[in-house]
């Protein structure tokens, strides 16, 4: 039976992905462009700390995803983690060596090299294995009774999964090259060179989503064993996403500086509206399984509705209090790196 | 190797390899926040150099625990999930909880420590040192309210579902605080807190040997000294309370602690051997001590390792004695370092070989928190929940043998290379000195 609460918190994990893919994806993004846009230790130093005091803070929306997946969806996490297993582990190497190059840099400065390459190779493998994930997702898992995946993990590799994986990447890219064309300094080749890339990036973005589209209709709909949650929320995200990036495209020139806020509360909007597309395409389903019978939905997997209240009672009073800390961060380090 | 051996391996490995830098970033952090507090107050150049200094130490050991830390919440999905479909219902929301409640806190203040000294006022900045150090506490008790749940599980009914079994709760608080979760706070986050301060007091040693930073070394072993000092003070009641816990929830492990095979008043033995093959302990000690530390009389009666059946008998028995013991030796050389530090700071110890003791305090207080988990988490085995939830049954059947041998070994690699660049960075920033962080024109009357 689907409760009122198990369609809540379907509706808040949806949220806390859509923080994460907005925030964590602008400094993922930056961190795949960084040996692309940044070839003097000066240039290399603001991409730095254009994410360096907000880059943690973000990948926690990571955490709170998954830790409220679990308190939540037990059985969806359970299966996700176990069965992505390398791809999830991948993930997680790439976080951990992220995470210290960041820091060891400024204390290691005869290993300059070993942590350029560990930051890059440690950003593109969340942000381009999310997307991976979730294609496989939305195509559907074998799974067995007890939940288990029971395919190989080259299996995940398939075209239309990685062509997820290429869609999340380059909207974070685009995220990455919009926050970095807003830090950079005025007039600066950087900012240049960024806001450039944010126009083409979209681009590549809006061909990549329009052919994940065709392809999700054509090849992966007619075989699935679920059908589209809401084809009228999943087409509004869609709409959202199009004329968001196209606002952007034709509203936002790169040369106009005043722009460059609007432009990445555009591509925000952008990456957030894929995930609306996300859970409406799969609700009330989490992780749908080749067979019908086996699929991980909000009826099979939601937990008690006395933890359920009880999550509800933390998420109230603790979400406001974090933006809390979101605010006074962003307000903190607001404006260009000068 | 089967695959659940191999998943515990795994699970024990990156635990205590996270565990190396968690009693580090909370220890560090309350010694920070001093710090910050002292500079703020006295608004002295040596002052705010000291904390700015303590700030680098600090939050380089910060990032690698958090990013360690990572693996911890990945690994019930990826290695357990069986466990994870069976508590889900209870588990999961103290970990969402912690995410919530500590990491935005931490994460949030760390970027403002870290980059933000000359965008926020200094009584901000101040606070920022305290916030993150309330963060990691913060996190710390949402993670031992998941770990005590798995030790001594309350509020909460058992109902079998189509997919098996599992964990329904009913009363939210009583799963949170269940048995024993105030006790092991309490002794957690002290034994935290001694660790962080043994390295203030080693850093200060490590400066008073080189014969250099005289003032700043001083006043780095002060603070460390006076937290050190009361944490240690505090521990005892603490660690009783624990044992008077363990002993009446998980008599089979406090058997084990003290490898008694019989009932009768429990030991508390100074060393011995556990032969697990003929059931029996060789020890010296002192005969009821125990019995009497947990429940005030001698002669209280203690179920032996014979009375458990298959169920409840933890195997490991000898690893469990000699772990349990271990954390007692190391308590005891804190103590030593702690007593040592004292007469330094006052001046009746002149020589060098009390210094040089004192550099190693912190490793000893790490060492005792390495071993005092692998009591606390050998000690219930069989059981993953205890009483409720094999370990053999909370795998991942998803994740072949192979699998957890290949991320195994990829840890192995990135673990070693993080803590060998860790340790260096960290010996470079005490190198340089606090002194390298005071305002340029007093460079030179330091150096002298």
């Amino acid at each position: 039976m689907m409760t009122a609460l198990g369609i809540l918190w379907y509706v808040l994990i949806c949220v806390l992905m859509i923080g994460y893919f907005v925030l964590d994806g602008f400094d993922l993004g930056v961190g795949v462009l960084y040996p692309f846009i940044a070839k003097d230790e000066k240039s290399k130093g603001v991409l730095r700390r254009a994410i360096g005091p907000v880059w943690d803070g973000n990948e926690v929306w990571l955490l709170t995803a998954g830790g409220a997946l679990f308190a939540a969806f037990a059985p969806a996490y359970a299966t996700s983690f176990s069965g992505f297993y390398l791809a999830i582990m991948l993930v997680l190497f790439g976080l951990i060596l992220r995470a210290v190059s960041v820091e060891f840099r400024a204390h290691e400065t005869s290993n300059l090299a070993l942590w350029d390459a560990l930051f890059f190779i440690g950003s593109l493998l969340p942000a381009l294995l999310f997307g991976v994930a979730v294609g496989n997702v939305v195509e559907g898992l074998p799974l067995n009774a007890n939940g288990d995946y029971t395919g190989s993990f080259f299996a995940l590799l398939n075209p239309f999964a990685l062509l997820c994986g290429v869609l999340g990447l380059v909207t974070m890219l685009t995220q990455g090259a919009s926050w970095l064309s807003l830090k950079a300094e005025l007039g600066s080749e950087l900012r240049a060179k960024a806001a450039a890339l944010r126009g083409k990036l979209s681009l590549v973005s809006v061909v990549v989503f329009l052919i994940v589209t065709v392809m999700f209709f054509a090849g992966v709909q007619p075989g699935a064993s679920y059908e589209v949650g809401s084809m009228e929320l999943g087409c509004a995200g869609a709409a959202i996403y199009l004329v968001a990036m196209c606002v952007m495209q034709f509203a936002c020139k790169p040369e106009n500086d005043k722009k460059d806020l609007v432009a990445h509360l555009l591509v925000s909007l952008s990456a957030a509206a894929l995930i609306i597309v996300l859970g409406a395409t799969l609700f009330p389903n989490l992780i749908p399984a080749l067979d019908p019978a086996l699929s991980i939905n909000i009826a099979n997997a939601a937990s008690s509705d006395t933890a359920l209240t009880a999550m509800t009672i933390i998420a109230c009073i603790g979400v406001p209090i974090m933006l809390v800390y979101h605010v006074i961060v962003y307000r903190t380090f607001r404006g260009r790196i000068s | 190797m089967d695959a659940v051996l191999l998943a515990r391996i795994q699970f024990a490995a990156t635990a205590l390899y996270h565990y190396l830098f968690v009693p580090l970033s909370v220890g560090f952090g309350l010694v920070l926040a001093v710090l910050l507090t002292k500079a703020y107050k006295s608004g002295d150049p040596h002052d705010e150099a000291l904390a700015d200094f303590w700030v680098r130490l600090f939050t380089g050991t910060f990032a690698v625990g958090v990013a360690t830390g990572i693996t911890m919440e990945f690994s019930f999905g990826t290695n357990w999930a069986d466990y994870s479909r069976f508590v889900g219902d209870i588990f999961g929301a103290p970990l969402a909880a912690e995410a919530l409640f500590a990491f935005f806190l931490e994460s949030s203040f760390l970027g403002i420590l870290l980059f933000g000294k000359k965008k926020v006022g200094r009584k901000a900045y101040m606070v920022s040192g305290w916030l993150v150090w309330f963060g990691s506490c913060l996190s710390c008790l949402w993670i031992i309210i998941a770990n005590s749940w798995m030790q001594t599980p309350a509020g909460y009914t058992v109902e079998s579902t189509s997919a098996g079994s599992k964990a329904v709760l009913t009363d939210f608080f009583a799963a949170a605080l269940n048995f024993s979760t105030l006790q092991r706070f309490c002794h957690v986050v002290l034994a935290l807190l001694i660790t962080g301060a043994l390295v203030a007091i080693a850093v200060a040693a490590y400066y008073k040997l080189k014969g250099r930073n005289e003032e700043f070394g001083h006043k780095l072993l002060k603070t460390g000294f006076i937290i050190a000092v009361v944490c240690t003070v505090l521990m005892m009641p603490a660690a009783h309370q624990q044992a008077a816990e363990v002993a009446e929830q998980q008599p089979a492990k406090l058997a084990a602690m003290e490898g008694q095979w019989e009932s009768g008043p429990a030991e508390m033995s100074f060393f011995g051997w556990v032969d697990e093959a003929s059931g029996t302990t060789v020890t010296v000690g002192i005969p009821g001590l125990t019995s009497w530390l947990a429940s005030g009389s001698f002669d209280t009666v203690y179920p032996g390792l014979n009375d458990f059946g298959p169920d409840y008998y933890t195997g490991n028995v000898n690893a469990i004695y000699q772990s349990y013991h271990i954390m007692l030796y190391m308590y005891g050389i804190v103590i030593i370092v702690l007593i040592l530090s004292a007469l330094v700071l006052a001046g009746k110890v002149k020589g060098k070989w009390a210094l040089r003791i004192m550099l190693f305090g912190w490793l000893a207080s790490l060492l005792a928190i390495e071993f005092g988990w692998l009591v606390a988490e050998l000690g219930r085995q069989p059981w993953i929940v205890y009483g409720e939830l094999l370990t053999a049954d909370a795998t991942s059947l998803a994740v072949t043998p192979v699998m957890l041998v290949i991320t195994l070994l990829l840890f192995l690699v990135i673990y070693v290379m993080i803590y060998f660049f860790w340790l260096r960075a960290s010996f470079r920033i005490i190198k340089k000195g606090p002194e390298a962080y005071l305002p340029a024109n007093n460079d030179e009357e330091v150096q002298k």
